[in-house]
């Protein structure tokens, strides 16, 4: 198809404020024109009608596994389930086997995703080497290679003076750091949100005061630096409210939420199912609610889905045990999509948490249906319901608290450059 | 119950914790007879699965199910190749495999008799889970507060220790409660729960208020290894202000009594004294232990209602 008209269809555009019923004709891969009754000439039409079309999503924090630990997931599954889920542009996280701490990792990964994956990936690099917290990496020769950004994401630099460097280092490439922002400290063996819960179950609690204390920290590192400051699924009040204040002074912080932490609290973890296990863990109803009114303030900036995949027998063991997080890609639009049902957030605002405001963060020119750019396209049905089966998924893994459940929302279609790399009936077409 | 799960005491009913009390009582008669067995449970396997030590829980549930002539299987982590991080499927499947009748479990960690419970169809009897439960624990101190008092509701109950790592105060707090007790705890502030208003009960910070008129002393075992430092300074400043002597029980009832789960240790959480002599019942805890774990095995995986738990005969294989 080097040119086709997606016909009739809700198209929303952030970067551009457009939200409208109307055409969208692309030519040989890119977004050529948007208007109504666009005159169909030799391009091939889809009908698109009640159906939303947006840029396909971006998401910035993602764990493709690949160098190392290819059972759980690699590039091309990783890549196939973010296109199932709507996305076309998704950054992965260092903490592969070995860390990618080093160019030659950066490049193994872009080739990788050059030949398996239909989304676009960009690396994200180690801020220390081996995730040690210890010796910064070489961050100019690993933003040549590709990295979209630095971060020892669950690995939280612990020692002050070695994140105060990396942060003010970071300045010469101009590239964010994202933190996962949990004192390990007061993390302590913590498993579930310290609260309520923790003690009905008797599970150790990791106490939200965790995240609040380091977003404090590195706040004020970022302010000290002037280094872009990312903070990594806030899932606090405490932290939602830090970061507003902090912006209103003119400090260079962005933040990101998780669908589940917009939609899940830690009751999901009554019945000890280890699905319902991440970092940081589920909150309370408060903290739940504060994030959501974030996103829709735009405090926090961004949808990331912490896409973490693992094995069905490395979940299927006590809850201590379990390692942390959950799949993200396939689940994300229903599960945020919430918040426009409840009138929470204007289509507009999610489709911008999705899309142009993760790109923005990492700087690429994609998330947006501006003429001339790249035609990476979701199409998605909002209303169409449907029952999410892991095992039918594209992921290698299964680990997600949502199976079994209906959903409301489906992708239809997604394209990347403007070829059709993802049809709900037919499911994800070769990279 | 038969045929259901035992994971928590609110799997329970007041009311059906009056039945388990009540066969208790019945099974109490079984101990003090010459031949201390009845064929109940003849012919059916019970599988202790433990896989935490544990003498004095798994005892007693083998001594339980052996008098009632059950057959009983012991796995716990050094006879068997259950390691701490085996798929939960898989040991589900194994102990499925000898296709028993009831299943006893203990895990270091809350859950997993629950997610083991998920998966088989026979009763899962929990033995203990991390910090989360210990139901027949519960049910055999209200058997033995029950004996000694002649009633649990109305009495005042106070727990006192380390809240926030026990099974034993949560299962408890939850029994006497819904046995319309009320319960007090007092502990340090580093062992109280983050929410523990959440299971309804007020905590202190002074032994001698919490004890102030109370009818029970429930004293809990610090696990002195794993917090002697972290969750206090000393032994020493423990047992001075949170462990109980005959100064500090002065506070209480006259009549009160004084419980332990066990094992004791002594100088710390009871005075030596106290550990040994009235109004301490430690020992007929353990007595009414096998009793009441009895009355579980057979509620729980015996025949059905109707029909004696000590008559052999009519209770058939
Ligand atoms: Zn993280």
């Amino acid at each position: 198809m080097e040119r086709f008209i997606l016909k009739g269809g809700r198209v929303l555009d952030p970067a551009s404020g457009y939200d409208g019923v109307a055409d969208l004709r692309v030519e040989y891969g890119r977004v050529a024109a948007i208007g109504a009754d666009l005159p169909v000439e030799d391009a091939e039409v889809m009908d698109v009608s009640s159906q939303w079309v947006t840029p396909a999503f971006v998401d910035i924090h993602t764990h493709l596994r690949e160098p190392g630990q290819e059972y759980k997931e690699d590039i091309a599954s990783g890549g196939r389930s973010a296109v199932a889920g709507g996305f076309g542009t998704i950054a992965c996280m260092a903490n592969t086997e070995p860390v990618n701490d080093d160019p030659s990792v950066t490049d193994f990964i872009l080739d990788r995703a050059r030949q398996d994956s239909p989304a676009r990936v960009h690396p994200i690099a180690a801020a220390t080497k081996g995730l040690k917290g210890e010796v910064m990496t070489e961050m100019v020769a690993l933003v040549e290679a590709g990295a979209v950004a630095f971060s020892d994401d669950g690995k939280t630099i612990m020692d002050t003076g070695v994140a105060r460097r990396v942060m003010e280092y970071s300045r010469l490439v101009q590239v964010p750091v994202i933190v996962h922002a949990e004192d390990r400290t007061l993390v302590g063996d913590g498993v579930v949100n310290e609260g309520s819960v923790s003690t009905r179950l008797g599970l150790p609690g990791n106490p939200g005061l965790a995240e609040a204390v380091h977003v404090s920290r590195d706040i004020q590192l970022a302010e000290l630096t002037g280094a872009h400051v990312h903070i990594a699924h806030v899932s606090t009040g405490a932290a939602v409210e830090m970061v507003r204040v902090a912006r209103e002074r003119g400090i260079r912080v962005t933040a990101e939420v998780t669908p589940h932490h917009l939609a899940l609290t830690d009751e999901a973890t009554l019945g000890f199912d280890t699905n319902t296990k991440m970092a940081p863990p589920l909150r309370g109803q408060a903290d739940m609610e504060a994030c959501r009114a974030g996103l829709a303030d735009g405090t926090i900036d961004c949808i990331a889905t912490d896409h973490a995949p693992h094995a069905v027998h490395e979940k299927d063991v006590d809850f201590c045990e379990a390692p942390n997080g959950i799949l993200g890609f396939e689940t994300a639009l229903p599960v945020v999509l919430d918040l426009v049902r409840t009138q929470e957030m204007a289509p507009l605002e999610l489709v911008r948490r999705l899309t142009e405001a993760p790109a923005r963060i990492i700087s690429r020119p994609c998330g947006t249906l501006a003429i001339g750019a790249a035609a990476d396209i979701a199409v998605f049905d909002p209303d169409r319901r449907w029952v999410y089966d892991p095992a039918k998924g594209y992921s290698k893994s299964q680990n997600s608290p949502w199976a079994g459940q209906e959903l409301t929302g489906r992708v239809t279609y997604t394209f990347v450059d403007g070829r059709l790399v993802f049809d709900v009936e037919r499911g994800v077409l070769a990279p | 119950m038969i045929g259901r799960d035992l994971l928590c005491i609110d799997d329970l009913t007041r009311e059906e914790i009056g039945t388990i009390l009540e066969t208790a009582e019945h099974m109490r008669e079984v101990a003090a007879r010459d031949v201390k067995k009845v064929p109940t449970l003849r012919g059916r396997t019970i599988v202790n699965l433990f896989f935490e030590a544990s003498t004095r829980t798994a005892t007693s549930f083998e001594i339980a199910g052996k008098r009632l002539s059950a057959d009983v299987v012991n796995f716990s982590t050094r006879s068997s190749s259950l390691s701490k991080a085996e798929s939960i499927l898989d040991t589900a499947r194994t102990i499925d495999a000898m296709d028993p009748d009831a299943v006893v479990v203990r895990h270091n960690v809350a859950g997993v008799p629950k997610r083991i419970a998920d998966v088989l169809e026979v009763p899962v009897i929990n033995a203990g889970d991390g910090a989360h439960a210990h139901p027949t624990q519960a049910l055999l101190d209200l058997f033995t507060v029950q004996k000694e008092k002649g009633r649990i509701d109305g009495l005042t109950v106070a727990i006192v220790g380390d809240i926030a790592h026990s099974r034993v105060a949560r299962s408890n707090i939850a029994g006497f409660q819904k046995m319309g007790a009320e319960v007090r705890v007092a502990a340090p502030p580093t062992m109280i729960p983050a929410g523990v208003e959440a299971l309804g009960v007020k905590a202190y910070p002074s032994v001698r208020e919490a004890l102030d008129g109370v009818d029970v002393v429930m004293m809990l075992r610090i696990q002195l290894e794993r917090f002697a430092g972290a969750l206090f300074p000393s032994i020493r400043e423990y047992s001075a202000t949170f462990g109980l002597d005959r100064e500090k029980l002065r506070y209480a009832r006259d009549d009160a009594i004084v419980m332990h789960p066990g094992p004791v240790n002594r100088g710390v959480e009871l005075s030596h004294d106290l550990a040994d002599r009235r109004p301490s019942v430690i020992l007929d805890q353990v007595r009414n232990g096998v009793a009441l774990r009895m009355a579980v095995l057979y509620l729980f995986s015996g025949r059905p209602p109707g029909q004696s738990a000590l008559d052999g005969n009519s209770g058939g294989d």
